[in-house]
């Protein structure tokens, strides 16, 4: 007797942890570049994020009664606490993180099956019931962008300050936390704006919101997020239809809002490289269990966020919008992939539209 | 190296030159061919084996019936059994020497089936019986427009018989008896041929070292078929990675005008190299490919126009009508990482895989699988102990590492790289959901009976899920259950008829009862008439007496007549319905073994 298997029988081409390996190497560049601009705290937010959901995930796993090596090495775990670490504000302090990383990894995930069963992103999960929680510690502790430091006299800390504010809560003698943070842009922009406070080239004229295409800072970092996001185009680990129309719609309708009122509307630019939009286009809403799965669907799911991302950023009670838009799609992905299911060889032919050459 | 770069650029000027339109089919995969270890040696023969066993169902239909019995001598190429009905093909041998044994013996299949077998003890002396060709191969082994002239001075019943006679299989894979196939397609006006030489699959080489070592045969074949089909056309589909092979077919129908648009006329037969994608080959991908048009869903290629055959049929279609020789042997590819040499070999059927494997240099030690056919839609053999089919295009014998091993499956995450790689762009998540779920009802919903088992889903899955297992696991529940449906209703008939019919002896046996207990009272008043008479003849005796006493005789005969009439009738009625009720079984069978038949044709004739 020879091994039984049925067909087919060649080696398959891509593994699940693979999958998730590579595409969390892929948020290297994005990480550095955030480490860069926003300091050390990006790289501990990561770290503690990595600790806890790993922690979580083999606790769960065991009173769940299933192997917790084979599903610890699928790397599921690993990128949601990546992405929840580059999303949280750069001097979180750790018990964010591990509430943060309780509700994706236990609640989001666990509680609805583990990898493949939950319906909604378990970061963006995360990232929202932190933000309606704790709004103070979500929107403030955003350290000064390494650009604006000697235009706002900042300070920076080093990486034991980090590390000791983080997780004690403890300042160095000297330095106060609002010499440490600043409003994103994207914040800046709405408060202005909404409020009537300042037109948008008013903004522009203090030259503390508006880098060279999106906002100070974070500009660096969404081009980063791209670099990567192409490589995985690239390799064929995601398919374009989700980020192309996601930014897509993101860049029409800021372009077709900013031609009635360019003063009181940020250019599509902005939107496009400010915030969480590439980090969000290109590694968040492409999340295959919660996204769509019909090609179709896909350029629906992609666009709804985009547009979703837009409206909440515009009219919206919170500056960004990433987490929000893609938890309402998330809502609507099996309504997308049964009304867009592609047609299936030999089911409504018109074979006579086809003429031989 | 250099010459292969040639000839691939050759491929993509003469694409030019041609123009030919391609469309594409979505999805498919790319894999490694693994096609060089075994496509360069020539076509290696197999030895004679001592004992060859011949299974009598070696195409799709009824079994051949056999016509000889144990100890017969017979010769090679001596047939064995007939076709049994319109689907079905008859069996030949393929060495001489004595029958053995006709009975129940493994063969290649799946679950490790056994079936009825011929076995031959060769003599050794390979001895033919008299073949009669229908053409005289001696001076027209060239594809010359004499040969062409010399086709079609054969009538297409003339060449159709020989294809039933030789016993030809679609041996792409689907096994349907070409002659059948042939017949339908004359009768259908089918305006194009498309001869399938595309061998997407990994690790298979005989269609190709075919082309590149006999590519006259299978031209003239082609010729051949397309004379009974009536086609205008003929397109021969092969896929880019097959330069030699394409570059001997060229050669081979260059120099003649049925290869070459002349002014008015549309070229005969075109050679048309398509992108190498897994599965470019399946019937109903090369169909898009090169013409974009869809078989229908549930349909035949013939529905849209078009006829598929592949290259081996074609060669052996000619090797029927240019030798009379029948199909009593087919080049098998012999690969993997556990045999020596890897090569392909012209086989007899019958031969024991076993001998055929030791040929080729099997290492024992090193077997990890025994794959019949490729590793996308071949399936593990459990033994090499048993006979080359007509089936067996391919024997990948892989060492441990070479293919995959099945690990435990991780969860499915949605990815849809399975979507993303179906040719029939169908929803392989959606399917595997249901299918696990068993709602039968739902996964056909899905198009489930549109699958054409690929694999390409399975291959992509990071998850490895073995999704096309679970298809088929569906495609079997839902064809028992509609044969459970099936009892159900014949079942209930016949509780019906059962009802009715005990329902009618019933009100028989009633009838009868009654009509006794008139008798019986008739009798009675009879009998106290015959008493009151008997008094009254005390008084004074008389004529009339005699009389009544006949009239109650007579009326007692015909009250017996009424009854035997009454019972007639009560079993008649019984046996009419036990009459309907087995006519209504069969007819029930036939309905279901239509339906089988139509779901066969439907999810066979992929290569």
């Amino acid at each position: 007797m020879f091994l039984a298997q049925s067909s087919p029988f060649l080696k398959p081409a891509l593994s699940v942890s693979k999958m998730m390996r590579v595409v969390t190497l892929l948020m290297i560049p994005g990480i550095l570049t955030a480490t860069y601009v926003f300091g050390y705290g990006v790289l501990i937010n990561i770290f503690l994020a990595i600790i806890f959901a790993l922690s979580f995930e083999a606790i769960i796993l065991y009173l769940r009664k299933r192997p917790i090596k084979v599903y610890l090495n699928d790397n599921s775990a690993l990128l949601t606490a990546v992405i929840i670490g580059v999303a949280l504000p750069p001097l979180a302090p750790w018990w964010l993180t591990f509430v943060g990383v309780f509700f994706a990894i236990v609640v989001a995930k666990q509680l609805y099956g583990g990898l493949g069963y939950n319906t909604f992103n378990p970061a963006m999960v995360a990232y929202a019931i932190l933000l309606v929680s704790f709004p103070a510690q979500m929107t403030t502790y955003w350290q000064t962008p390494i650009m604006m430091l000697s235009q706002v006299n900042g300070q920076t800390l080093s990486l034991l300050e980090t590390i000791n504010f983080q997780l004690f809560a403890q300042l160095p003698d000297g330095v106060a936390m609002d010499a440490l943070t600043s409003a994103s842009p994207l914040g800046i922009v709405r408060t202005s704006i909404l409020s009537g406070a300042a037109t948008i080239s008013e903004i522009d004229a203090q030259g503390t919101t508006f880098g060279m295409l999106g906002g100070i800072g974070t500009e660096w970092v969404n081009l980063a997020f791209l670099a990567g996001g192409l490589f995985m185009l690239r390799k064929g680990l995601i398919s374009w239809h989700i980020p192309l129309s996601l930014l897509a719609t993101l860049g029409f309708l800021s372009l077709l809002f900013g031609s009635f009122e360019l003063d009181s509307n940020p250019s599509p630019l902005f939107h496009l490289f400010s915030g969480a939009t590439m980090l969000g286009a290109f590694f968040i809403a492409t999340d295959p269990v919660t996204a769509s799965t019909t090609p179709r669907g896909r350029i629906f799911y992609g666009a709804g966020i985009g547009a979703l991302i837009y409206i909440i950023r515009t009219w919206g009670g919170y500056p960004d919008a990433v987490a929000f838009s893609v938890l309402i799609m998330n809502m609507c992905v099996p309504l997308l992939d049964y009304y867009t299911q592609p047609r299936v060889y030999g089911h409504q032919v018109d074979n006579d539209d086809q003429e031989l050459p | 190296m250099s010459q292969t770069h040639l000839q691939k650029k050759n491929i993509s000027t003469s694409i030019k030159e041609n123009l030919y339109k391609l469309w594409s089919f979505p999805g498919g995969i790319k894999v490694s061919g693994n096609k060089s270890q075994s496509n360069q040696q020539p076509i290696s023969t197999a030895k004679t084996a001592r004992q060859l066993i011949i299974p009598l169902t070696q195409h799709i239909g009824q079994a051949a019936e056999p016509i000889v019995k144990v100890g017969d001598k017979v010769l090679k190429g001596q047939i064995l059994a007939h076709a049994n009905g319109a689907i079905s093909a008859p069996v030949h041998a393929s060495g001489s020497g004595v029958i053995t044994a006709i009975e129940e013996l493994p063969v290649p299949h799946p679950s490790g089936l056994s079936a009825l077998c011929v076995v031959i003890d060769t003599d050794g002396y390979d001895q033919w019986i008299e073949c009669t060709p229908l053409i005289s191969e001696n001076n027209t082994l060239n594809t010359s427009n004499q040969s062409q002239q010399t086709i079609n001075t054969l009538s297409n019943e003339q060449i159709n018989k020989q294809i039933a006679n030789a016993g030809i299989v679609g041996l792409g894979g689907a096994l349907f008896p070409s002659a059948a196939k042939l017949h339908t397609a004359e009768k259908m006006h089918t305006d194009t041929l498309i001869i399938n030489a595309a061998e997407c699959e990994p690790y298979i080489t005989c269609d190709d070292v075919l082309m590149r070592r006999r590519p006259e045969e299978v031209i003239l074949g082609i010729l051949l078929i397309k004379k009974i089909v009536g086609a205008k056309k003929c397109l021969i589909g092969i896929e880019d990675n097959k330069p030699e092979a394409y570059q001997a077919l060229l050669s081979c129908i260059s120099g003649y005008n049925f290869a070459h648009k002349t002014n008015s006329a549309e070229p005969q037969i075109e050679i048309i190299p398509v992108p190498a994608r897994y599965p470019a080959g399946g019937e109903k991908q090369l169909i898009q490919v090169l013409t974009g048009k869809e078989v229908p869903s549930g349909g035949l290629p013939m529905d849209v126009g078009i006829i598929c055959h592949n290259v081996t049929t074609a060669a052996a279609v000619y090797q029927a009508v240019y030798r009379g020789e029948p199909l009593i042997s087919r080049i098998v590819t012999i690969t993997g990482g556990a045999i020596k040499t890897p090569q392909n070999m012209e086989v007899p059927i019958g031969t024991p895989i076993r001998d055929v494997l030791n040929q080729a240099g099997l290492q024992q030690d090193k077997i990890e699988k025994v794959i019949m056919g490729g590793p996308m839609m071949g399936f593990a053999l459990s033994s090499i102990d048993v006979p080359v089919t007509k089936a067996t295009n391919c024997l990948l014998i892989s060492e441990k590492g070479e293919l995959s091993t099945p690990p435990p499956a991780m969860p499915c995450i949605r990815c849809a790289l399975c979507a993303d790689s179906c040719p029939m762009s169908l929803l392989p998540q959606q399917m595997y959901w249901y299918a696990k779920a068993r709602d039968l009802e739902k996964v056909q919903d899905y198009n489930l009976f549109d699958c054409i088992e690929c694999g390409g889903c399975s291959y992509a899955c990071p998850s490895n899920i073995p999704l096309v297992q679970y298809y088929r696991y569906a495609k079997t529940e839902i064809q028992n259950e509609e044969r459970e449906r099936n009892k159900a209703n014949i079942a209930r008939d016949r509780h019906e008829f059962r009802e009715e019919r005990l329902q009618k002896a019933k009100l028989a046996k009633a009838e009868a009862a009654r009509l006794r207990k008139e008798k019986l009272a008739k009798k009675k008043a009879l009998d106290a008439e015959k008493a009151k008479q008997e008094a009254d003849k005390a008084d004074n005796s008389d004529d009339s007496n005699g009389d009544s006493k006949e009239k109650s005789k007579a009326a007692d005969s015909a009250d017996l007549i009424q009854e035997a009439i009454a019972r007639a009738k009560a079993k008649k009625a019984q046996q009419q319905s036990q009459r309907k009720n087995t006519e209504n079984l069969t007819e029930a069978q036939q309905k279901q073994i239509d339906e089988a038949n139509t779901r066969r044709r439907k999810t066979s004739q992929t290569d």
